[in-house]
């Protein structure tokens, strides 16, 4: 283990990964989804499936948002950015996803004004510094990044700001769930829930997957021991016959969620009745959209958004890959024409995308290994 | 994006609403406390920043165990060029007004 003596508490790891092998039943194969993005990196980055018995498999989820969205989303945008006195901000994850006609990166060295932000609010100041140009933020991610989304809009119609608007790619992390629990070659047996995802909307939204689909459901910490014990609570939770949703990431996850942050999204979002999903297709009321109230600010309704649909490259696997149905090495692109400098779907793109987590602890540790042999 | 980074709130603006100076490990920035409405964030309180909004409350001890897990996953830099770019308002120098 390379990274154990980093731990905060090698012990507790190690008792943590004995208790797992105590309770998981050798005859029985496990498979637990981590729903969250950054889960899928902290478990490649800290080796934790050395921790695991061979029989605890864990199948990575569909939380990282700029690996889910389709790139047809990419080139709308992109051809928003191409209107006059466009300017075209957005996080710096979106800069070198690809879209048809290139990624916003290659874009801007095209001409474009492309511009990265940390904050949708600092999209806002560029907007007020900007008064003859229109800046257009490229919004991306779950519920974890719509709070701010949604104050930023409650500001801007607020301050009557004019040369704004917002490109609502937020998606919900329920229905995407439901889609994996409903696709027919998926099998698994309970969730890692996500994180900072839960922070906003709590844990009662997850209730249905133990009661309706009697599968636990284990809201999680980021820390090495946090997804080791979360692994515990799962089987316990197995092992006594319960399906239950329980929150280990207490310290920070309260129960109900983050009111004002909800009451926020429900202000200045409504759910669209389907969005495209990568990988997953379209999923019914997965994804937020802005309301007519706001329509002012809705880049959607500001530019003719020509709603481009372009289909993944024919080799490229990402579909399989998101729904958990294919490991990132068994791509046909993997490692060869896709690696993380020269992505060709999502997933290879953002650290908390499995392909370029794999790629950069598990495949170069195995380069690694080959080249000292 | 999905980084959550640990700050302290050093002080609350009077500039605009929900407007509050925050410390992360020295790097001193402006960031947005309208998502804690519920209980009003007040100078020393640890939260947790998503793109410039603090999310939610935590611990001193879990603020300094979330930045040393960005640290070990590799994610400290882009972390801090995170806090760094935060351009809300305007930038306030080291060591605050």
């Amino acid at each position: 283990m390379k990274y154990v003596d980093e731990f905060r508490d090698p012990e507790l790891i190690a008792g943590a990964s004995r208790e797992i092998r105590r309770l998981a039943d050798p005859g029985r194969h496990y498979r637990f989804m981590e729903v969250c993005g950054g889960h899928t990196h902290a478990i490649y980055r800290f080796g934790l499936k050395d921790l695991l018995p061979e029989n605890v498999e864990l199948i990575h989820g569909p939380g990282c948002p700029v690996c889910v969205l389709p790139m047809g989303r990419i080139d709308d945008g992109l051809f928003m950015a191409a209107q006059p006195d466009v300017i075209f901000a957005a996080f710096g994850d979106m800069m070198r996803v690809p879209g048809a006609t290139g990624s916003p990166l290659e874009h801007k060295a095209r001409g474009r004004d492309i511009r990265i932000v940390y904050s949708p609010a600092d999209a806002l100041k560029l907007a007020r510094a900007n008064p003859d140009r229109h800046v257009m933020f490229f919004a991306i991610g779950f519920e974890t990044t719509a709070p701010s989304t949604a104050l930023t809009l409650l500001r801007v119609r607020a301050e009557g700001i004019r040369n704004f608007s917002v490109f609502s790619n937020h998606v919900t992390i329920i229905p995407a769930i439901r889609a994996i629990l409903d696709s027919p070659d998926m099998r698994l047996d309970a969730f890692i829930g996500p994180g900072h995802v839960s922070t906003v909307i709590g844990c009662r939204p997850y209730e249905w997957i133990a009661r309706n689909e009697r599968k636990p459901i284990v809201v999680s910490g980021f820390e090495p021991l946090d997804i080791l014990q979360s692994i515990v609570m799962i089987l316990r939770q197995m092992k006594d016959g319960r399906a239950e949703v329980e929150n280990q990431y207490a310290r920070v996850v309260p129960w109900e969620g983050n009111r004002a942050a909800l009451k926020a999204i429900g202000e200045v979002f409504e759910l669209r009745p389907y969005f495209e999903w990568r990988g997953l297709g379209f999923i019914s009321q997965s994804a937020l959209r802005i309301r007519d109230s706001f329509a002012a600010w809705d880049a959607e309704k500001h530019f003719l958004t020509p709603g481009v649909r372009v289909t993944d490259p024919k080799a490229s696997q990402c579909g399989e890959v998101l729904k958990g149905v294919l490991k990132p090495a068994d791509c046909k692109l993997f490692g060869n024409e896709c690696t993380p400098e020269h992505p060709i779907g999502a997933l290879m793109v953002s650290s908390e995308g499995s392909c370029a987590a794999y790629f950069n602890y598990e495949h170069r540790k195995s380069e690694l290994v080959t080249v000292s042999a | 994006m999905c980084l959550a980074i640990p700050g302290q709130i050093i002080e609350i603006l009077q500039e605009r609403d929900n407007l509050a100076l925050v410390d992360v490990v020295g790097v001193r920035r402006k960031i947005d406390v309208g998502l804690l409405a519920e209980e009003p964030a007040k100078p020393g309180d640890w939260v947790l920043i998503h793109v410039g909004f603090a999310m939610s409350r935590i611990s001193e001890e879990d603020a300094r165990e979330q930045m040393r897990l960005l640290k070990m996953m590799g994610e400290h830099a882009a972390a801090m060029e995170e806090i760094t770019g935060y351009g809300l308002d305007d930038s306030v120098a080291r060591g605050g007004p």
